[in-house]
């Protein structure tokens, strides 16, 4: 029974993990609404921002169902303060410029996109089901990230550098997703969760192939790697995306539509 | 007590009412030929209609919800309940070819390949095999001399597109 009940546990973070990663990556891509360079873009990012709101209430109604204590969406959204949010590093980085934007977004997409495609086969038949039902969204983001960090390394002398530059400054947040701890060791021990090897060598190769292509010299595979969002440990820079995102929920609390 | 409607025809009669419910966004096609209908069933009184989203985030699926609700309580059914079904995830490939005729009419171009077989986007991820060459017909002229202007268009499951010889851009039902 104990032994049960941590495994819940366990999953429950997990679960919570997976939507953390996509509320926070889609707020951060919302607050570009209306600011894109251009309009094809603004709303290739809106629409980016949608289907990652979609993925988190799936996997948000999926936690709160396990955790049964009647907690909602919302609660989990709205009601849960920094330290309680289990997010990668790599998404609460700044939106920066659009080089920073984007490269930000193809380190994701490209982790996103294996690991969903591996998650088809989870032994949890609902974990399954989101996945295949995100991964089709999420080949689509993958395709239009890798694109623009082509177009713009191999762009002009100046969105060359800029791009350079973002892929330098948020290399050592790509490797979190691939550092377990005991929550995704207990839930590769399931055959729920994917295991990391496989997943990293796609990984670096689909960078490779696409920094082969945009021109840009990639950062070091075994370069030191941030780590500490997945256990609640962020930069102070969630706190302020958290501070707007829950504003409403903290200046009226129990507030409803 | 009232006599129970053959559940079969009563089925029949319940899809035809939803086929004329229409897409909230897209109001020439119907829920039914969108492909968004997956399974009518009776439970006693009580009318079980399973749905599945076309995209995880679509805000169009609460409104579809309410109007199939509405419709068949409009039309005299008791009780309706609603299941959301995730898997088998929804595909263009359910969309019916009146649908698809229907979209064409509307100036939006319909999806242009089969893809109940999606591995071929997959394997590998070889840039040439995640971006399946494609040929969109213009809807206003029918040119297949046509340009991808953005994979991401005015809601979730359309791109940009534009055409090399009437110089319109259209709106392009995507694969998916």
């Amino acid at each position: 029974m104990k032994i049960d009940n941590k495994i819940k546990d366990a999953k429950i973070n997990y679960l919570l993990r997976q939507g953390d990663n996509a509320l926070i990556l889609s707020q951060q891509l919302s607050q570009l609404c209306g600011k894109g360079p251009a309009l094809e873009e603004d709303m290739a990012l809106t629409n980016v921002a949608l289907d990652l709101l979609g993925q988190t209430r799936m996997w948000y109604a999926y936690a709160a169902e396990l955790e049964g204590l009647g907690r909602s969406e919302d609660d989990l959204a709205f009601l849960r303060d920094a330290r309680q949010m289990r997010c990668c590093l790599l998404v609460e980085q700044p939106n920066g410029n659009y080089a920073d934007t984007m490269m930000r977004q193809f380190f994701f997409d490209t982790w996103h996109y294996f690991f969903l495609k591996a998650l088809v086969s989870s032994s949890d038949p609902r974990v399954a089901e989101i996945a295949e039902k995100s991964l089709k969204e999420v080949t689509y983001h993958l395709r239009r990230s890798g694109d623009l960090v082509v177009r713009l390394g191999d762009g002009s002398v100046e969105s060359h550098a800029k791009a350079q530059a973002a892929a330098d400054a948020l290399w050592m947040y790509s490797g979190e997703m691939f550092i377990y701890d005991a929550v995704d060791t207990a839930m590769v021990e399931l055959g729920v969760a994917p295991v990391a090897d496989s997943l990293r060598a796609d990984f670096l190769e689909h960078v490779a192939e696409i920094f082969a292509e945009a021109t840009l010299n990639m950062p070091a595979a075994d370069a030191w790697m941030q780590r500490g969002g997945k256990k609640g440990v962020h930069s102070e820079r969630l706190g302020f995306i958290l501070a707007e995102m829950q504003f409403l929920q903290r200046a009226y609390p129990g507030a409803q539509w | 007590m009232r006599p129970q409607p053959d559940a079969n025809a009563a089925s029949a009669q319940v899809w035809d009412w939803l086929g004329q419910v229409s897409d909230p966004e897209i109001p020439v096609i119907s829920i039914v030929d969108l492909g968004i209908v997956r399974a009518v069933e009776w439970q006693g009184d009580q009318c079980v209609v399973t749905i599945t989203p076309t995209y995880s985030g679509c805000p169009a699926m609460q409104v579809i919800a309410e109007s199939v609700s509405e419709a068949l309580l409009g039309h005299g059914v008791q009780s309706v309940r609603l299941v959301n079904q995730l898997s088998p995830a929804w595909t263009t490939d359910w969309m019916s070819e009146a649908g698809k005729a229907a979209l064409k009419g509307y100036g939006i171009a319909p999806p242009a390949q089969q893809v109940i077989d999606i591995s071929g986007l997959h394997a590998g991820v070889k840039r040439s095999v995640l971006r399946p060459a494609l040929t969109v017909d213009c809807p206003n002229c029918g040119s297949n001399h046509t340009e991808l202007t953005s994979q991401f268009g005015s809601t979730p499951c359309k791109a940009l597109y534009k055409c090399l010889d009437c110089r319109e851009p259209f709106d392009y039902f995507k694969c998916h």
